[in-house]
């Protein structure tokens, strides 16, 4: 399970020096927009997994200590 | 969970950490995040395993069911609070963290009332009526 769960931060890390990547290309360009839209669309896209996963321990959170039955 | 994976993934983290923070420092922040996420979620296995025993101690020992239950409850807000206020932290924002932390606090007391409550009243009828 934790194998699988690093490979969430790899997966992570890959985006986020793919975005820079993107974004330093387009800058040099000269297409600033575009460049600025990159690293949005880059940032939502690990923003999605974030959520995700914060929801998911948030729940597992409730479960062990909230509601004891 | 076993423990080197859990050491070992927290310095892996790091390392990425290191290399992306000059990149694009908010998925930077967000790795770092996600590696405390999968850390805690591996633990909060064992913790329920923790809970079972403590439930299996109270029941031998007729402890009243409330007052376990509302110690778990405080344990399982301190933690939510604990989790968030060091994400805030991370972020750079301590006085958003500190105001978390207050929440955490008040809500806590809130759920003590009835045992603070039940203590008083013990102590009362201790006293002798004069």
């Amino acid at each position: 399970m934790l194998s699988q769960d690093a490979t969430l931060i790899f997966q992570i890390a890959g985006i986020g020096i793919i975005v820079a990547l993107i974004h330093t290309i387009l800058k040099q360009m000269g297409k600033e927009e575009f460049a600025q839209f990159a690293t949005l669309v880059g940032f939502i896209i690990v923003l999605v997994i974030v959520i995700n996963g914060l929801s998911d321990i948030f729940e597992q959170i409730k479960s062990v200590f909230l509601f004891q039955g | 969970m076993d423990i080197l994976q859990i050491v070992f993934l927290g310095i892996l983290t790091a390392i990425l950490y290191l290399v992306i923070k000059d990149l694009h420092p908010t998925i930077a922040y967000i790795l770092v995040i996600v590696a405390g996420m999968i850390i805690l979620l591996s633990i909060l296995e064992q913790i329920s395993s923790v809970f079972e025993l403590i439930h299996y101690v109270s029941n031998e020992a007729n402890i009243e069911h409330v007052y376990v239950e509302t110690i778990l409850k405080v344990i399982g807000i301190a933690y939510i609070v604990e989790i968030g206020a060091s994400m805030t932290r991370d972020a750079g924002l301590s006085s958003l963290a500190t105001k978390i932390e207050l929440a955490g606090k008040i809500f806590i007391i809130i759920l003590a009332i009835p045992i603070i409550r039940s203590l008083i009243e013990t102590i009362l009828a201790f006293l002798p009526q004069s």
